[in-house]
């Protein structure tokens, strides 16, 4: 196994003096093959430790006399401090941590080693293929096919084996789009908003090139569309670059839809921040946050400068305007960037939440996660490979799940009571998309997916998550189902720091977390109570 | 009536606040002599106290009219567009008159009638008696007592008559140290800690300039601290930046000198003064205040105002207060230049760390005319109840509930009110709609005849007590729970729904308040139920057993089923109210959110490339 080569000491005496365990624990520290363990000794087996490899996203060490200190930084924003006996163990135990935290096969990776008692392998992993969705949206409209046309990835390596797309649109045409299109990422349904008989498509930018070249499956792909939708509906093109950026895009062989080439159709460009600049937001927030001694105008001028909550805001109202577009305009809205697969996803889940109250139930956003990220081709596995604390070059790494899930507390903030998730989920869902014995997040789309067959040997985060003892941490107690639109503020003093995430280790669990307790305890005490009530009268 | 011309003006347009197309609902506007009403076409109305009126400004004509802003105490702020520019004028001219009134009697409480009759009032009034929160607190005692000294105003017109000081402090000694300190206002208990047997004292700064002393003020001091038996050290803080008082010294005034006090431990804790309060509120307004304003805008104006730093400065120095006494069990003696504005804010702050009754609504209200009222906060000329100095005009007591709401959100179950009550307190400082707040100390409200001639709040907040009450609130805590805040930068926060309560399209959607009070409503009247049938149940059996059940008996076990059916109804019928408030939600709509300014841009042929600006303008409002 080659795991072992690369442990270069198994065990050492150690003891925790940072982290969100208390009191300190002392005891054996060892080095497997994913994960790091301290044993308190034979006594208090219990007491185990254990932390997974792949969390650790940056490894410090310091010696000093014979003992050594590692600080720990991981991907979910902990800081873990160990003190270790001997000079030689701690520099051997941190040189191992550090290349087994960042091997890159996907393979090797714990996963496919998770054998957790009470799930079967390959359960929940048929529960949201877009299948399921068409057969939703079949029963509205029969506008739409579901066509198999990249069964073999061939079409679109991003893209998963069947998509949802115009009936009037053969596959020979789908396949023209796609060659026209960046990556191949031709325009695919998201979701069908049957109450204005409008649709939100998604795709990645034209080819169009300095050439202005166009494609005419491509067009009428569209003109099919608007056709397919409500009499005399419009479309909007919400590109999520600025007007300069897309323009600029055509040097190098991209673009934006030419106004000419698609009547109907009118193009919009709402730039959302990306990449580079995301994942740097990203980490100037957490720096900010891991200082409790910094003073209220330091803190709000680092709360500021990162500009992290005016990403927060654009992507809210990006999403809001095309979910408003839909819903009151009665327009069908197409979403892309260049790729297609960050922003663009961003906006597309977003205004789903917003109208759809289906995905607003547990079942219906992990749904919406299974088929508007994973299978949609966000690359979990580059944009998630480090977080905040990593001192290696960036390449392609972007917080952008981390924003979406954001959104989606802002959105639950002020409508506590539309979700049926509560907070629990979405840091359960960030904590897995950085690192997870799940294989649910694991590589960069269906097609890597296959090859890995992480179907058939890893288990799905879905089983894992919805296991009857997990609920009550996922679930929000003051559920009712409201069958309208949920439209949030997105003025700066609506929009608040996620406390719960960004200050979750630094900072005592939010008060907010003891009053969640205390509405579970008057939740279930009222159903007791109602429940009591016939018995009483027997 | 005199000031007012024009009673009613129709076709007033009311602007929305935030929208930057100016967006509007168009209705009628009438002037009363209480208030200022606007009836929009849907019938909603908007009544605005004139007492509430901060400014009132009229702005350039325009072809839609004559716009008339309006800026209110309780942070409301209304844009009218008036169609013709002598009404504007004539209602401009009325609201400048009726808004700053020059004497006391013309305020709204003197003519407020809520149809009571004076027994109803004077009970009202005796409602909060602060002679039983001293014995509550525990004195008089062997080491405090009453004092007579101030019965007649005669050391300090802005102290209450009766004061509680050391055991061992004699008139004379009184009488010395309170002609050392500014204003007259001696070293006099707050709070007693009953455990700690330790006190909190306030007074206002020493006559001390750069080296004069006072015997009878050190022995004052020291009979302070040798009434804690446990700890004879205690603290003096001074709740100024050390520069201010400092400055002060070259007026003949400042701080205690540590050699001339045996037994005294100094401390600067550095909140500043009234007019840097103000002029903080005022910018943190502007940017709150600012059309289409971006997250960035917003928090470097936030940080710019100072405002949280300085909420936080006040948290920080009632934490320090709560500390000596707990950890250190010393008394605390808390001054700062006249010991009105921030001494209150501090004394009363740390009282509500230290007792948990203060945290209920009765002894919220206390705390609040002990520390505040009757120690003479200046409330009519920190309100600006009168057309008096704008300079006096400061949110001292603002900046308290504000500290208060932010430990209701770290300790969301200390507290048995809400943020409703806090919130209906901060209105009524300023809506001179009762006699509590009006005037400036006890001997003011006294020559006022308030009691007589006005009405308390309090009763009528206790009347409406269910709307103000926390679901959350775990009232088995014990007495000396004491709050240990965090005041890491983190945990401060900008409270919207103070100073933006009026723009509810900011607000949440759904309130968790409102349904988790119904919860536990239903929830008390099921286990009620439970109980009655229980009872019942048991006494059957009871007569069971005891060998006397009858036929008849047993058959009049069948008609209780009723109550039951009942109670089962009556939980459908609770239920349905919390579905319609879903279907009511406000922002259900997107145009409550202004999205719909998008309309336009939608169904405008042209520009098909809308650009950077224009979409980032139109969202952002």
């Amino acid at each position: 196994m080659e795991f072992s080569e690369l442990i270069r000491t198994g065990r050492a005496q150690a003891q925790l003096l940072r982290g969100p365990e208390a009191p300190p624990l002392r005891g054996t520290l060892c080095v497997t093959g994913h994960h790091l363990l301290l044993s308190p000794g034979p006594q208090s087996t219990p007491d185990l430790w254990l932390l997974l490899l792949r969390n650790v996203d940056s490894i410090e060490k310091r010696v000093a006399g014979d003992s050594g200190t590692i600080t720990l930084r991981c991907k979910d924003l902990r800081v873990l401090q160990l003190e270790i006996e001997g000079v030689e163990a701690t520099l051997d135990i941190a040189r191992s941590i550090e290349a087994l935290s960042s091997l890159e096969s996907v393979i090797t990776s714990f996963p496919f080693f998770y054998r957790p008692k009470g799930l079967r392998l390959g359960d929940a992993w048929h529960f949201h293929p877009p299948e399921r969705y068409y057969k939703r949206v079949a029963r509205e409209t029969d506008a739409w096919r579901l066509s198999e046309v990249n069964e073999d990835f061939s079409l679109c390596p991003s893209y998963p084996r069947a998509v949802i797309v115009p009936r009037a649109v053969d596959d020979d045409a789908l396949a023209r789009s796609a060659r026209f299109r960046q990556g191949g990422r031709f325009p695919v349904l998201s979701y069908s908003h049957s109450p204005s008989g409008t649709v939100l498509l998604r795709s990645s930018q034209p080819l169009t090139g300095p050439q202005k070249r166009r494609c005419a499956e491509d067009e009428e792909l569209l003109r099919a569309v608007l056709a397919g939708a409500r009499p005399g509906a419009r479309g909007f093109i919400l590109d999520t670059r600025s007007a300069q950026a897309a323009k600029q895009a055509r040097m190098t062989g991209g673009g934006t839809e030419a106004k000419a080439a698609y009547p109907g159709w009118k193009r919009l460009h709402r730039p959302l921040e990306r990449g580079r600049p995301l994942q740097e937001s990203f980490v100037r927030l957490v720096e900010a946050c891991g200082d409790p001694e910094q003073s209220m105008d330091r803190w709000l001028s680092r709360l500021e400068g990162c500009r992290w909550l005016a990403h927060v805001k654009e992507a809210l109202s990006t999403a809001c305007l095309a979910a408003q577009a839909m819903e009151r305009e009665g327009a069908c809205i197409l979403v892309h960037g260049a790729e297609g697969t960050d922003s663009t996803l961003l906006v597309t889940s977003l205004a789903q939440l917003i109208l759809d109250p289906m995905s607003r139930t547990m079942a219906g956003f992990q749904e919406l996660i299974e088929r508007e990220w994973i299978q949609a081709g966000h690359p979990f596995q580059l944009r998630c490979a480090h977080s905040a604390f990593s001192h290696a070059r960036p390449k392609h790494e972007a917080p952008t799940f981390l924003l979406f899930l954001d959104c989606v507390w802002q959105l639950g903030r002020q409508f506590p009571l539309s979700l049926e998730f509560g907070e629990g989920l979405l840091l359960a869902l960030f904590e897995h998309a950085y690192a997870s014995p799940f294989g649910t997040f694991l590589c960069n789309s269906e097609k890597e997916r296959c090859l890995c067959e992480v179907r058939t040997r890893t288990h799905s985060l879905w089983s894992g998550l919805n296991q009857p003892k997990e609920q009550r941490k996922l679930q929000n107690p003051l559920y009712v189902l409201n069958p309208l639109a949920i439209w949030p503020s997105v003025e700066p003093q609506s929009l608040r720091l996620w406390q719960g995430l960004f200050l979750r280790w630094t900072h005592p669990p939010e008060p907010a977390e003891v009053a969640w307790e205390k509405v579970w305890q008057i939740v279930t005490g009222k159903e007791e109570t109602e429940a009591s009530q016939p018995t009483a009268s027997a | 009536m005199e000031h007012i011309r024009t009673t009613k003006v129709e076709q007033v347009k009311l602007l929305d606040r935030f929208s930057t197309n100016n967006k509007s609902l168009t209705g009628t506007l009438y002037l009363t002599a209480t208030h200022l009403l606007f009836i929009d076409s849907h019938q909603k109305e908007t009544w605005i106290l004139h007492h509430h009126i901060a400014s009132v400004e009229k702005l350039a004509l325009t072809t839609a009219g004559c716009p008339l802003v309006i800026q209110c105490k309780n942070f409301r702020i209304v844009h009218f567009i008036v169609p013709r520019e002598r009404d504007c004028h004539d209602i401009y001219n009325s609201l400048l008159q009726l808004s700053k009134q020059a004497k006391y009697e013309d305020l709204y409480a003197f003519s407020y009638n809520p149809k009571q009759n004076d027994s109803e009032r004077l009970q009202g009034w005796q409602l909060i008696d602060l002679a039983e929160e001293y014995k509550r607190m525990g004195v008089p005692n062997s080491h405090w007592q009453l004092s007579d000294a101030n019965r007649e105003y005669k050391i300090c017109e802005t102290y209450p008559r009766e004061l509680y000081v050391p055991q061992i402090a004699s008139k004379p000694i009184i009488v010395g140290s309170s002609k050392f300190r500014s204003k007259g206002r001696f070293p006099v208990l707050s709070y007693y800690h009953q455990v700690k047997e330790a006190a909190i004292c306030r007074c206002s700064q020493p006559l001390s300039g750069f080296s004069a002393r006072c015997l009878e003020d050190e022995h004052l001091l020291q009979a302070i601290s040798k009434a804690n038996p446990v700890n004879r050290y205690m603290y003096v803080i001074d709740t100024r930046p050390k520069l201010n008082a400092m400055a002060n010294r070259a007026a003949g005034k400042g701080y205690e000198n540590e050699d001339n006090y045996s037994n005294i431990r100094f401390q600067f804790v550095g909140i500043e003064n009234i007019h840097v309060m103000r002029s903080s509120l005022q910018k943190l307004l502007e940017v709150s205040g600012t059309k289409g304003l971006s997250v960035n805008d917003f928090y470097s104006g936030l940080e710019s105002s100072g405002w949280l730093r300085h909420i936080k400065a006040v948290m920080d120095a009632a934490i320090f207060l709560a500390k000596a006494i707990m950890v250190e069990n010393a008394s605390v003696l808390v001054h700062c230049s006249d010991g009105w504005d921030r001494t209150s804010q501090v004394c009363s702050l740390g009282s509500l760390l230290l007792d948990s009754y203060y945290r209920t609504i009765k002894g919220f209200m206390v705390l609040i005319e002990k520390d505040w009222i009757s120690f003479g906060h200046k409330f009519s000329e920190r309100c600006g109840h009168l057309d008096g100095d704008p300079k006096e005009v400061s949110p001292v007591f603002t900046q308290f509930l504000e500290c208060v709401w932010h430990l209701t959100e770290q300790f969301p179950q200390a507290f048995e009110f809400n943020e409703e009550f806090l919130l209906q307190i901060h209105e009524h400082i300023h809506s001179c709609q009762f006699g509590n707040f009006l005037g400036n100390c006890q001997k003011e409200r006294e020559e006022l005849k308030l009691k007589e001639k006005t009405y308390s709040l309090w009763p009528f907040l206790l009347e409406d007590q269910k709307k103000y009450l926390n679901p959350l609130y775990s009232s088995k805590s014990q007495r000396f729970t004491v709050l240990e805040p965090n005041t890491v930068s983190f945990n401060f926060k900008f409270w919207r729904n103070m100073y933006h309560q009026f723009d509810r399209t900011l607000h949440p959607r759904q309130s968790v308040f409102n349904i988790i009070m119904n919860m536990n409503e239903q929830n008390k009247q099921l286990q009620k139920d439970i109980q009655d049938l229980e009872s019942k149940i048991k006494q059957r059996k009871n007569k069971q057993t005891d060998g006397v059940l009858t036929k008849e008996l047993l058959h009049s076990v069948c008609p209780e089923s009723p109550t039951l059916k009942t109670s089962l109804c009556f939980k459908e019928q609770t239920l349905l109210p919390v579905n319609d408030a879903l279907r009511t939600i406000e922002g259900s709509s997107p145009a409550d959110n202004r999205y719909s300014e998008y309309a336009e841009e939608f169904s405008k042929p042209e520009p098909a490339v809308v650009s950077l600006e224009y979409g980032v303008a139109r969202m952002t409002c």
